[in-house]
């Protein structure tokens, strides 16, 4: 592949993967309040307008950005200078690197040469997410420890040992996976979704690891700190570790959880959900079960494939706001109780499970 | 580009390894750990050890320095309480141990210099991957690895007898 193709490519596919959640991100924060809206059969956010229109509540999107950035920027005078302004941008970083091995296509081919959709495909990619998932606590922990005050600190120290203890879990399920599908490279983990039972089921992930997707789906819901796992960030009703933050830093953690949700929604789609697949799209067009098929141009089919990916993911966001908005939160001990003497004993026998079929099939 | 990785890596892991030690305040110490941690891990991938360097990762810098940062957090170690009772012994202590490392340390580096592979030398595709690291965990070194996990067993059982001592210190009117 020659050189000036391999930057262009690279780096339109990390401004892609890059822009792509943050989108998806903004979005979200304006579902949140539209689709609460709706839910609850209020009318919702339509008070700030621009000439004249509320656009369906999104100018007020525009106005709590602006609200944000105005606002005092306030660091205690007694907490850790550089630690505290260090702390959302870890959280965020951590949040957002994750998207690097997310393979959002198969291929596209330009002049000739092949051209990956995916930024990073290690051969180790699921455990890289799961790696930088991990070091997403420390935002959270810096954060509550340098504001020097000791609400915020335990605020932190809830909230990690709360994104700890579903992290094993997390852990937990993804093994299943990867011994249902034999692989951990996110790439090949969608590739061998690509087939079809009885010429027409598509294979994907969640047939084959059924509660293994509902032990990830919950444990990523309570990965993400929002309803019903919202203790960390029940902000207007429980202090927590963001305390002592104003301004863009305290938005920085906010929308971090919405980048979380579609970090979650993204894993969701990769591991059980087919990624990029489309039922009985290959790669020269549909074959129909009940025989005929479409002849599609390869780069159509891609192209599909990438809007099919994007569809996915918008729906389990959706899906995860729908949660949101419709559970009660749950107490703590609740919290640890669901995920200590539920979900990881559940995900250890998914595990031996899955295993002893493998096992068996091969 | 892999000599300029190599040197970035490198010289960010001296760095923050000094920094670790020149620190007054723990929490500065544990960070800068974190940070020579995931230079090591930059340092795993170049030699194509990318398994190892995700496990250096989770285990090291995601879980047990996680760790770490509660106690100090929790203690609220400062400055004060960590000069002032240091047994007098300790300093040349720490040269002795030190010194012995660094001899040690050179040593292997020699060995490995006269022994290392010439330029262009590269290791077999597989080298790294899960698949092999598996197959060596449970064949060759089937049993360090068996005795690690019973040493981990024994950690696990001796964390819950700990943490299980809560309820026997209780006054015998209050269990009811």
């Amino acid at each position: 592949m020659n050189a000036v193709l391999y930057w262009t490519s690279t780096i339109a596919k990390s401004a892609y993967i890059l822009v792509f959640p943050l989108t998806l991100a903004f979005f979200l924060a304006w579902a949140e309040r539209k689709q609460s809206a709706v839910m609850q059969d209020r009318i919702g956010a339509n008070r700030a307008k621009f000439l004249g229109r509320p656009f369906l509540g999104l100018v007020h999107m525009v106005c709590d950005a602006v609200k944000m950035f105005v606002k005092e920027d306030f660091v205690p005078d007694s907490g850790h200078r550089v630690l505290h302004t260090l702390a959302p941008f870890l959280a965020m970083f951590f949040a957002l690197i994750t998207f690097a091995v997310i393979p959002f296509g198969y291929q596209l081919t330009i002049a000739g040469e092949t051209i990956g959709l995916q930024v990073a495909d290690l051969n180790v990619g699921i455990l890289f997410i799961f790696a930088m998932a991990s070091l997403g606590v420390y935002g959270m922990v810096l954060a509550g420890w340098s504001s020097n005050n000791n609400y915020a600190l335990l605020g932190g120290i809830r909230a990690s040992a709360q994104m700890i203890s579903y992290e094993i879990c997390i852990g937990m399920t993804i093994i299943g996976a990867i011994l249902a599908l034999g692989t951990l490279s996110m790439q090949d983990l969608v590739i061998r979704q690509g087939y079809h039972y009885f010429g027409w089921l598509p294979r994907w992930g969640v047939l084959l690891q059924p509660l293994g997707f509902l032990l990830f789906f919950i444990a990523g819901i309570a990965e993400t700190k929002r309803v019903p796992f919202d203790m960390p960030e029940g902000e207007s009703e429980i202090i927590g570790f963001n305390l002592e933050y104003s301004s863009m830093k305290f938005a920085m953690f906010l929308f971090t959880d919405f980048i979380e949700t579609v970090l979650i929604a993204a894993v969701t789609v990769t591991l059980f959900f087919g990624g990029w697949q489309i039922p009985w799209l290959f790669e020269s067009g549909f074959v129909w079960p009940w025989g005929g098929g479409w002849e599609i141009h390869p780069n159509v089919v891609n192209i599909l494939r990438m809007a099919a990916f994007a569809a996915k993911v918008t729906f389990f966001c959706w899906l995860m706001m729908a949660i949101r908005w419709t559970l009660p939160r749950f107490r703590y001990d609740q919290l640890m109780d669901l995920g200590w003497k539920w979900l990881l004993p559940l995900s250890l026998a998914n595990i031996v499970v899955t295993a002893l079929v493998v096992l068996l099939v091969n | 580009m892999d000599f300029a990785v190599f040197w970035i890596a490198a010289g960010v892991a001296g760095a923050a390894a000094i920094n670790l030690i020149f620190q007054s305040k723990p929490i500065n110490s544990v960070l800068s750990l974190v940070v020579v941690l995931f230079a090591l891990a930059v340092l795993y991938l170049q030699l194509s050890a990318e398994f190892i360097a995700a496990l250096q990762i989770i285990i090291y810098a995601g879980a047990i320095m996680v760790l770490f940062l509660f106690v100090v957090m929790l203690l609220n170690l400062n400055q004060d309480q960590f000069g002032s009772n240091r047994k007098p012994g300790l300093r040349s202590f720490g040269v002795l141990i030190g010194g012995t490392l660094i001899i040690e340390i050179s040593l292997i580096a020699r060995a490995f210099v006269s022994s290392s592979p010439t330029d262009g030398q590269v290791v077999a595709a597989e080298f790294g991957s899960v698949a092999q690291v598996g197959r060596l965990l449970f064949g060759e070194y089937l049993l360090p690895f068996e005795l690690t996990s019973i040493l981990l067993l024994i950690a696990v059982a001796g964390a819950l007898v700990l943490a299980g001592k809560r309820e026997e210190a209780q006054p015998p009117e209050e269990r009811s």
